[in-house]
């Protein structure tokens, strides 16, 4: 092969590469948080079963775990682009909506996404906390906000943070998936280089690596949290 | 609305085979891969086990979709591919292609999950088919495998479900199964809401299939415990 990885320095894909990755994990992190807000939510109606909000909660986890995410992503997209492109023309920002507009979608849809799951994570950590612990509290005349913020909240964190950890693998693993409507990050990069060079191979491969990067070094700062988690309770017992 | 039942629902279904036959195709040749994968990770053999935990690495740290066009478009460019004719078969077709990627990536998660259910097995059972004579082949038959898969089953029951959901980026690359045939059908008729529910539904129609096959078989392995006592431990919901 003579086109090799200097090729791909010379010819500046790198910047684009590393531009790419950035957004590929702004994307993830403004998403995650986005799921975050919805799982926590979303996990404290199902676990209290507030009852006309926990059918509609269980309907939206059901659906978009059971529903390819591309096929979510496709819904949004064609739903919104017309719409949203009258909407941007008349205000005569069209330009803007070619790169803003595609990046507002992928963080719909992966926040939508990511939120399903952390409602799950959110549930079952919820559900983990022993039953003692919220009588005692409210045995000892604890406010419910009060409850939630000094009992509730700091367990539940702990225990959902190998949930959330899966979550966010998946996530950021998701947001390769919003490079088909065209926003510009490290997978639609890759596209686009693969397809103006002609070498598909070292773009994937390249691409694939700085994925591989991504998670690991996020493997790496949930081990991290774990440990740091649990010396916090050795210390306590 | 009736039209538009009538010109999408056959379409999509023509989709639906090919979506459930690459699942099938695929959970088939993965579970046997992430069978071989697991057991070589809990082998003593450090050349083994560290492929193994090399191969799990890679393939659940990125994307499908990275796998995908890896495969499709990128080792099309290779002369090794290319001279290899068994090769270039299973490389050159975009449906044998997104067969061999869903594959080896199933292959590494199943992996995970069998180790998991292997290393729950008692050490007792195993050392009480030792002394009861039994060869390496026959303990794994008879005691290791079925313990473990016992305990395997609900977890990979979502695994399944996820093979089913990857099998959309199936249609990146030319294959037209449920989700193609959506994003075509989205953009004939511009009917998206309706379109989508129609296929959100066929995936459904597929997951809740294969839970109730996890379920039932599940029962059957446990058949054994009382059956009010154990309650069903597999996937809740979707």
């Amino acid at each position: 092969m003579e086109f090799g990885l200097w090729q791909v320095w010379e010819a500046g894909w790198v910047t684009a590469i590393l531009r790419g990755a950035s957004i590929t994990i702004l994307v993830g992190l403004v998403s995650m948080a986005a799921g975050l807000v919805i799982g926590i939510v979303c996990g404290l109606i199902k676990w209290a079963r507030i009852f006309p909000l926990s059918l509609l909660v269980d309907a939206y986890t059901s659906l978009v775990r059971g529903v390819p995410e591309l096929l979510i992503i496709y819904l949004l997209f064609f739903s919104s682009v017309e719409f949203v492109t009258k909407v941007v023309t008349a205000f005569g920002y069209a330009g803007v909506a070619e790169s803003g507009y595609a990046f507002v979608i992928a963080v719909i849809a992966i926040g939508a996404i990511s939120g399903a799951y952390s409602t799950e994570v959110v549930r079952g950590a919820l559900g983990a906390i022993p039953d003692g612990h919220i009588e005692a509290a409210r045995a000892l005349g604890l406010s419910g906000a009060r409850i939630f913020r000094r009992i509730i909240a700091p367990q539940m964190l702990r225990i959902a943070v190998p949930g959330i950890n899966n979550v966010w693998q998946t996530t950021i693993k998701d947001t390769a998936l919003v490079s088909v409507v065209g926003l510009q990050e490290l997978m639609r990069i890759s596209f686009i280089g693969a397809n103006s060079t002609r070498h598909p191979f070292i773009f994937y491969l390249i691409a694939a690596v700085v994925y591989l990067a991504i998670t690991l070094v996020s493997q790496a700062g949930f081990d991290g949290i774990e440990r740091l988690l649990r010396l916090r309770t050795r210390k306590a017992v | 609305m009736i039209e538009l039942i009538q010109l999408a629902v056959p379409v999509l279904l023509k989709g639906l085979w090919v979506t459930a036959a690459l699942t099938f195709v695929s959970v088939l040749i993965g579970f046997n891969l992430g069978l071989g994968l697991a057991l070589m990770r809990l082998s003593s053999n450090w050349l083994l086990s560290g492929f193994a935990k090399y191969y799990s690495t890679v393939f659940r740290g990125t994307p499908l979709l990275v796998q995908i066009f890896l495969f499709y478009y990128g080792l099309g460019q290779l002369s090794l591919i290319k001279d290899n004719a068994a090769l270039w078969w299973v490389i050159s077709d975009g449906s044998r292609c997104a067969v061999l990627a869903l594959a080896l990536n199933t292959a590494a998660y199943t992996s995970e999950i069998l180790r998991g259910g292997l290393m729950s097995v008692p050490v007792g059972l195993v050392e009480a088919a030792q002394a009861c004579g039994m060869s390496r082949m026959l303990r794994f038959r008879r005691i290791e495998f079925p313990l473990a898969i016992r305990q395997a089953l609900p977890a990979y029951g979502n695994e399944l479900i996820l093979v089913v959901k990857g099998t959309s980026l199936a249609s990146t690359i030319t294959v037209l199964e449920i989700t193609g045939y959506a994003k075509r059908l989205m953009s004939q008729t511009f009917a998206i809401f309706e379109i989508f529910a129609i296929a959100g539904v066929l995936y459904l129609v597929i997951n809740l299939l294969l839970i109730a096959i996890i379920r039932s078989m599940e029962r059957f392995l446990m058949r054994h415990e009382s059956s009010s006592g154990q309650k069903s431990t597999a996937l809740k919901s979707i």
